[in-house]
Parts: structure tokens; C-alpha cells; sequence
């Protein structure tokens, strides 16, 4: 049965690398003794899928991975479907609160069918970003120069040859939400098709450059639109979406 | 609270892999740091990858929290990015657990596991903000202390650290930490009487207290001061008499980041005797303290349980030769409660290797299978007594092929003394056996081999030899690579490595080396030589150019052989081998007399047991089984081969030197 898994990485732990996260799960799977479907082959693994990559640094409140459980306990469709389902999704969530380590914190747990992979179908993701020595007058102006702009034209190296690229569709909402206590945040829907716009790449394209003390991704969606959709719903209401572009 | 980490975490963005400084393991201990607990920073002064898997530390560090007079926490030595960041920003080195300024510890103790890291040490002690010379701290500075296989000759570092620790740490931490905390709840005071009162526990050795005397260019010998009554002439080591007292590591720290040995850890036996005649593990660490059997499968179980590993390392010098091993393993592997686990066996002997043990141990997914030979023909082993014949290692590897195995590694070493070319030559002949071996179970079998330059360590046998000549090792490193050119057809599958020749003298330098070299570590790490053991990082030219500045020479101080009688580095210091015992096995080595195992054979009084009223803790008396091991092995088949110790002087090459004829014979 496929599960998929929305958690936190926050405080510490998010100088921890995705392939550094995708060990730290595999272990978590097998201390909380929940058994989970192996690839064949010379090289058994756990059958693990992770979403798009977090880069070292950033803090996330939308992580999530798909699992193939295979484990008894949490195989029961019917269970998962009636009234059990939430008691089901409680126990599996409190096994593995146990074992992960802190500031990994599961958030919300369901059974999803087999269908596109989490790379394959998020969209978009919205970040926050608090960017130090900037006032909010320079911080919206700065927001509404990227926002006028027809195209934000970069050169950057991709194996080892120049490419040029247009990151300005890739854009989709960007706005400054408020005040820090050493400058602003920023919030900013950015595409993830077909290549992810990284935060880092969108404050430092255009002048003056950027630069963000923390980022956080606040959510994957996996469809645009005022009803737009994430893989799998927190609990709690997500963050309100970015102001639209005119 | 003093921590470090919102001042680190600001710049740890700028750093590559900055998960090595953040802590976060499972099985950390946040401690409750209190005026009356001596306070230890257990230091491994290589990266974190490298240090955070070494038993030892992890070992200590939860020996020390369980006290309540003691607090533990670690650091790793931080790369040069983070050490330049450091710098600029005005930040201290700092605990990984919860990143509290170094210089708040009352002792920051380094685990010495290899000679190259040396500068790392005073790059820590720099980057701690404390005076790098002994003479030049404080009284209220932390202690520096040292650990390990390499403080076994503590003399290079004698004026940069408080003290040297000989042996097994569990007991003498104990020990240590009462004299701190006593001091530090009197209010301290000067610090040469802290260092008079360490001095009085057995096993440490303080240099402060001792004096080195040099004539004509060489060591005379090194004595304790006049006025130092609480300095002994000897230090002896430390030996913990039952590892079944000490089953630690209990929490094995699992981190969050890719480290290598990433894998449980559970050491089975502490301590070898075969007697191979390099190797200085073998010699220092002697008796054989088996864990037993039934320990091992707990903690086997229940640290698999609790990491969430799934690959479980037997760890020992020699773990085929653990009584019971293969139903160890075969428990191991059949834990249902642990699901699929592998088992590496780090260090096998060939001749202990069995169908039984390959079989197991493949049950679940394969780790890689390394042998160690050591050397080309069976002379040479004979030498450095290093049992093992020919068919020993094919039966093995046949063992492995049949089992599965694609690839198998093989470990020599070169610069061996009375090594011929021919020797040198029979690695690779090996090496196509194996290849030949393994064409027999499956398509395209690969033999990586990999050769390292052989390094005399102290309290070994070969403690008078006169290391090769980096180009006189380039010289052999080159053989191999011409004869595996001149036939490539027929060294198909064979794959063929080695450790850089230049590394192998400056680490040669270092094992033996005395007081002399203190200013050349020193002007090395001043020059930027941090990370030495890192190839990108590896600076010969720094090391040259130090030597020449205080007028030595590695022809005086590496490659010259030494006579019986000559004073070494080490001699106030003790690992329970008796000199004369070393001596003996040195002339056997040289006529290629081979040494039976004594676990199973009577006492060469070698002085490690007797000396220290202390015995083998073996659960089997008799050898495990497979192979010639035992009391099967021919030891005397290759005597009459005439053995001369003598280097081939090559014409064609003016810088190879002659070595002096080695005396007392």
C-alpha cells in the first residue's frame, strides 16, 4: 500500500542534504519496525520516493515522500477508508515521531493510489524568505521591478555549457508579507516545471541582488489556480496564496 | 547558556556539507555542564565523515556522561572553509552536541589515530583560542590531551600537549577525571602542579616533566626532570582485563549525515597476537580480549534495533579468528526482528576465511570482501610473519567467488625489509591467480589491489628498520604499473592502486620521529599544511622545507636503519613488550623465521601478559577453523632462502641510499 508522508525539516537538521533525509527515513522505517516493500536486484533498497529537492539550508513545511508499506498493520484499504482511517494515520505518525529525529516532524499521513511520481506532478512550490538589510519601501519596489519585467533573461552553466534562460514565467507570485527584525519576508510562488526555479536563483537575477538568511518552502501544489491543489493537505490551513501578478 | 549556534548557524550556509557541524545524532548526549564535573571535549582532528565512526571516542564520550563527576562532548576538526569563517568572523572551534566554545571544556583530549593529522591537532587547539605551546598557557586554560595508537610516541607533539595517554582509555578517564574535578573544586592553581598531579595516574605521560637529550645529531634519551618525583622512568600502558566489563559503545551514535563505516559497530575482541611483524595494532594491544559470544549477539541485536542499520560490522584486528564466528554471524543474519541485514567482517585473515563464513554473510546484501596478503611470496610474509600461504588466499577468494562475489580487494604493502623485486612483482602474480580463481564461478571477476608504503611504527619488531625512500617506493609502485602495461591481456579484471609514496615519508617521519620535530609540525601548520592526510591537501614541499629549517634530514631521521643499541623516542614509555623480545623476533624476521600464534601455543614471554599480570581471554582453545592456521603451518619451509636485510643500490639512481648494516647481529 502506498502511503505518502507531508513533514517539517526545520531548526538544525535542514543543513542535512536530500539524499541525507532519504537515510535518515530509510533508518526511521526500520527502527519504528515498519516493514516496508525492497527493490530486487544485488543492491536491495526500501522503496522510497521523494518529492523535489530541498537544497541544503532551507527549511520546509511541505516535504513529502511516497512509501510502499507492506507492513500488515497499515494495509487494510477498508481500514483506511472508514472510521478507522484516522486512528490508522495517528499510529503510523506517532511510530515514526518517535524515531526521526527533531526538527523532522511528520505532519500528516494518507494512503494515495499509484499514480505520477511527486516529481512529476508538483507544479509549483511557495516560498518564504526573510532577506536581511532591505526596508520594505527598496523591498517593494524591488518585488514590483521583477514583476514588470517581460523577461528576466540569465546565463548559467548546465553541463559545463552555457544555457540561456528565461526565468520570468517560472515566476508566478511574488510579494513582500512583512517585517522582520533585521529586514523583510518575501513570499513567492515559483514553477517547478520543467526545471525547479531555485529562490536563491530568482534574488540574486536581478539588481540589486538578494540575498535570504532563511527560506522556507510553505507548499507544493500540484495544479494552479485559485483552488489549486497539494499532494497531500496539512492539517492546519495552508499559507494564503501570493499576491498574483497583474 | 554558552552556545555557539545562532552566531554558526548564520554562516554555516557558506560551508560545504555543514551537516557535519550540527549535531543532531541520535545517541548524543546533551549534558549538564556543572562547576564540579570535569568538562571533556573528545576531539578527532580529522573530518567528521572520518571521525564520527571512531569507536574509541564514542566509547569514552559515554563512559564520561555516565559519570557524575564528568561531562563529554565532541568536535571534529572543522574543513578549511569553515575554519576560515571562522577566522573572519572571531567564532571559537566548538562541541558539535551543543555547540559550546571549546575553550569552556577543562580538557580537550585528541584521539591520535594516524601521524598525518598531527597539524590538524594544533589547528584545533589555534582554532579553540588556547596558546598552541604547552609552556605558553594559562592556568585556567583546558588541558590538551592525546589518545590513541599514535601517542604511543607522543614526541613530535611532547611541547604542544599536556599529556599523552598510553592504551585502553575506559578506565584511565575515570582516573583522569578525578584529578581534574578534585583540582577544579580546590580552585586550581598553577598549572605544573596539575601536570605533576596527572602524572601520578598510571598511564599518562607528561611531557613537561621529562627532558630529551640530544649528542651529535641524535637522540640520547628521554628522562624525567630532576625535580619531577611524580614522573616514573617508564609509562605503561593501560590494559582493560575483560572487554566483557565494557560493553560500549551501549548507544551507538547514529548521524544524520553520510560518514563512512556508516554501519553498527560491534568489536568483538580487542587485541592480536599472530605477530604480524608490521603491524603495530597487533603488537600494542596485546593480550586477545575476546567479547563474548553472547554479548556480541545483544549488542549485534539490540543496536540494530535502536539504529535503524542495516549493516552490522564485527569489528577486531582479525575478526575470522573470533571463536565462534560463524555462528555469530549466521544468528546475525537469521534475526528475523532485525530484517535484512549484511555483516561486514572488516580485517579477515585469508586462512580463516571458509565457505561457511562467504556463505552467511551473503545471505543478505553483499559488502565488499578485502584480503589481506600484505605480501607478493611467501618469503616475505615469512618476514614480516604474516602466516598465510598462497592456496590459503585462493581457497578464500574462491570461497567468495563461489558465493557470489564480483569483487574482491587485496591489501599489500611495499618497502618491506629484505624485499626483493621479485617480491614486490609476486603482488601482482596474486592478484592474476585470483582474477584466474574467480573466471571459474562467474564472467569478468575484479581483483582491486592496493599498496601502501610500509611505515616502521614503534613497539614493533620493525622499529630498526630503515624506511624505503619515497623513490625508491616509486620505484616499486612503478614495477607494478609497468608490468601491468606490459600484459594487459593477461592482468585482465586486475585493478591497481597505491597510497602516494611522498605521504609514506612524512608518516614515516612522524611515527618515529622525536622532540626535534615539534617546530616542523608547527611551521607546517603555519604555512597552511592542515589535512595532510587529504591528497588535495598534502604538501611535501611543506614538510621538506620545515626539516631544512631546523637542519634535519628524512635520510637521518626516516631511512637510515637503526642499530641495537641506539635510543629511540619511546623507550620512557611502555606498551609491555619486552626490547629484547622485539629484538629477537627483528633477527627472526630477517632470517624469515616465522612466530606461531601464542593464543594457541606457549608464551614467548613477549612481556604484554606477564608484565601486567594479565592473560588471553580466548573462548576456544584451539584455532578456528579453515585453512593452514594452527599447528599445520610448515614455518620453516622458506629458512634457507638467503636473507641478507640490504636494499639493492642502484646505480642508475645516485639518491638511493645505502643503508648502514644494522649492528648487534
Amino acid at each position: 500500500m502506498r502511503i505518502r508522508i507531508r513533514f517539517h525539516k526545520k531548526g538544525k537538521i535542514r543543513f542535512t542534504s536530500h539524499r541525507d533525509v532519504a537515510r535518515i527515513w530509510e533508518r526511521a522505517f526500520r527502527r519504528a519496525g515498519i516493514a516496508v516493500a525492497y527493490s530486487q536486484g544485488f543492491s536491495p533498497r526500501q522503496k522510497l520516493s521523494f518529492g523535489l529537492a530541498l537544497s541544503t539550508g532551507h527549511e520546509s513545511e511541505a516535504e513529502f515522500l511516497d512509501v510502499d508499506v507492506v507492513d500488515d498493520r497499515f494495509c487494510d484499504e477498508e481500514a483506511w477508508a472508514d472510521d478507522r482511517g484516522v486512528a490508522l494515520g495517528a499510529e503510523l505518525v506517532e511510530s515514526l515521531s518517535a524515531v526521526l529525529p527533531v526538527g523532522i516532524d511528520v505532519v500528516v499521513v494518507a494512503p494515495i493510489v499509484k499514480g505520477d511520481s511527486l516529481q512529476q506532478a508538483v507544479v509549483a512550490c511557495t516560498w518564504s524568505m526573510d532577506v536581511d538589510d532591505i526596508d520594505r519601501a527598496d523591498a517593494e519596489a524591488w518585488v514590483a521591478d521583477v514583476l514588470s519585467r517581460a523577461e528576466i533573461v540569465v546565463e548559467r552553466e548546465r553541463k559545463g555549457k552555457p544555457v540561456i534562460e528565461d526565468l520570468r514565467p517560472h515566476v508566478h507570485a511574488l510579494d513582500v508579507t512583512g517585517t522582520t527584525e533585521t529586514g523583510v519576508r518575501l513570499l513567492a510562488d515559483l514553477g517547478t516545471q520543467p526545471r525547479a526555479l531555485r529562490p536563491s536563483e530568482l534574488l540574486t537575477a536581478v539588481d540589486p541582488p538578494l540575498t535570504a538568511r532563511t527560506v522556507c518552502r510553505m507548499n507544493q501544489w500540484t495544479s494552479q489556480g485559485a483552488d489549486r491543489e497539494e499532494p497531500l493537505t496539512a492539517p492546519v490551513s495552508p499559507a494564503p496564496p501570493a499576491r498574483m501578478p497583474a | 547558556m554558552s552556545s555557539l549556534w545562532s552566531e554558526l548557524e548564520r554562516v554555516l550556509g557558506e560551508v560545504q556539507k555543514p551537516a557535519r557541524y550540527i549535531g543532531c545524532e541520535d545517541g548524543m548526549t546533551v549534558p549538564d555542564h556543572h562547576p564540579d564535573a570535569a568538562a571533556w571535549l573528545l576531539l578527532y582532528p580529522d573530518t567528521y565523515e572520518v571521525g564520527l565512526p571512531n569507536q574509541g571516542l564514542q566509547i569514552l564520550y559515554e563512559i564520561l556522561n555516565e559519570r557524575p563527576d564528568a561531562v563529554a562532548e565532541r568536535s571534529y576538526a572543522p574543513w578549511t572553509d569553515l575554519a576560515e569563517v571562522l577566522r573572519r568572523e572571531g567564532l571559537p572551534l566548538f562541541s558539535v552536541d551543543t555547540h559550546r566554545p571549546a575553550r569552556d571544556f577543562d580538557i580537550l583530549a585528541f584521539n591520535l589515530s594516524a601521524e598525518l593529522v598531527y597539524t590538524n591537532v594544533l589547528e584545533c587547539v589555534d582554532l579553540a583560542g588556547i596558546p598552541i605551546r604547552t609552556a605558553e598557557r594559562a592556568d585556567d586554560d583546558p588541558l590538551v590531551l592525546v589518545g590513541g595508537h599514535c601517542a604511543y610516541n607522543p614526541e613530535p607533539l611532547a611541547d604542544y600537549v599536556d599529556a599523552a595517554v598510553l592504551g585502553d582509555g575506559e578506565e584511565v578517564v575515570g582516573e583522569i577525571t578525578e584529578v581534574v574535578a578534585a583540582w577544579k573544586a580546590a580552585g586550581g592553581g598553577p598549572r605544573a602542579e596539575l601536570h605533576r598531579r596527572l602524572a601520578t595516574v598510571t598511564g599518562v605521560y607528561v611531557p613537561s616533566l621529562y627532558q630529551a637529550t640530544f649528542a651529535d645529531g641524535r637522540l640520547q634519551g628521554v628522562r624525567p626532570v630532576p625535580e619531577a618525583v611524580e614522573a616514573v622512568d617508564v609509562v605503561e600502558k593501560r590494559t582493560v582485563a575483560d572487554l566483557a566489563d565494557w560493553p560500549y559503545p551501549k548507544q551507538q551514535l547514529v548521524p544524520v549525515t553520510e560518514v563512512v563505516h556508516d554501519r553498527l559497530n560491534v568489536e568483538v575482541f580487542r587485541g592480536c597476537t599472530r605477530g604480524c611483524r608490521f603491524c603495530q595494532a597487533g603488537m600494542i594491544t596485546r593480550p586477545v580480549r575476546e567479547r563474548p559470544a553472547d554479548q556480541v549477539r545483544t549488542m549485534v541485536s539490540e543496536g540494530l534495533r535502536r539504529t535503524g542499520y542495516d549493516e552490522v560490522a564485527l569489528t577486531s584486528l582479525s575478526t575470522a579468528d573470533f571463536s565462534g564466528i560463524e555462528q555469530v554471524v549466521a544468528e546475525t543474519v537469521a534475526d528475523d526482528a532485525c530484517g535484512q541485514v549484511s555483516v561486514s567482517l572488516p580485517s579477515l585473515r585469508v586462512d580463516a576465511f571458509t565457505v561457511g563464513i562467504a556463505a552467511e554473510i551473503q545471505k543478505a546484501r553483499r559488502t565488499g570482501l578485502t584480503f589481506a596478503p600484505e605480501a607478493g611470496s611467501w618469503r616475505m610474509r615469512q618476514v614480516i610473519n604474516k602466516l598465510i600461504r598462497e592456496e590459503d588466499l585462493y581457497a578464500a577468494v574462491e570461497s567468495a567467488y563461489s558465493q557470489g562475489w564480483r569483487r574482491v580487494k587485496l591489501y599489500f604493502l611495499t618497502g618491506l625489509p629484505t624485499e626483493t623485486d621479485e617480491d614486490t612483482l609476486g603482488i601482482l602474480n596474486m592478484a592474476r591467480r585470483c582474477v584466474e580463481v574467480g573466471r571459474q564461478h562467474i564472467r569478468n571477476p575484479s581483483v582491486t589491489v592496493s599498496v601502501g608504503g610500509f611505515v616502521p611504527k614503534p613497539f614493533t619488531p620493525f622499529q630498526w628498520f630503515g624506511q624505503n625512500t619515497e623513490t625508491e617506493l616509486r620505484r616499486k609502485v612503478g614495477l607494478l604499473r609497468d608490468e601491468l602495461k606490459r600484459d594487459t591481456k593477461g592482468y585482465r579484471g586486475v585493478q591497481l592502486k597505491w597510497h602516494d609514496p611522498r605521504a609514506t615519508a612524512i608518516e614515516g617521519l612522524l611515527s618515529r620521529g622525536d622532540r626535534r620535530l615539534g617546530p616542523v609540525v608547527e611551521d607546517v601548520w603555519r604555512a597552511g599544511g592542515v589535512f595532510q592526510e587529504w591528497s588535495e591537501h598534502f604538501n611535501l614541499e611543506l614538510w621538506t622545507d620545515a626539516l631544512e629549517r631546523q637542519g634535519l634530514t628524512l635520510e637521518e631521521m626516516v631511512y637510515r636503519h637503526r642499530t641495537e643499541d641506539e635510543a629511540f623516542a619511546w623507550d620512557h614509555l611502555s606498551a609491555g613488550l619486552h626490547r629484547d623480545f622485539l629484538w629477537q623476533d627483528w633477527r627472526d624476521a630477517l632470517e624469515a623465521v616465522g612466530l606461531e600464534d601464542c593464543r594457541w601455543t606457549p608464551c614467548y614471554d613477549c612481556g604484554a601478559c606477564t608484565g601486567y599480570g594479565i592473560e588471553h581471554v580466548v573462548a576456544s582453545a584451539v584455532p578456528p577453523a579453515g585453512g593452514s592456521q594452527g599447528t599445520g603451518q610448515d614455518l620453516t619451509a622458506g629458512g634457507e632462502v638467503p636473507v641478507m636485510l640490504t636494499s639493492r643500490p642502484d646505480t642508475s639512481r645516485p639518491d638511493t641510499p645505502v643503508p648502514a648494516p644494522v649492528g648487534g647481529a
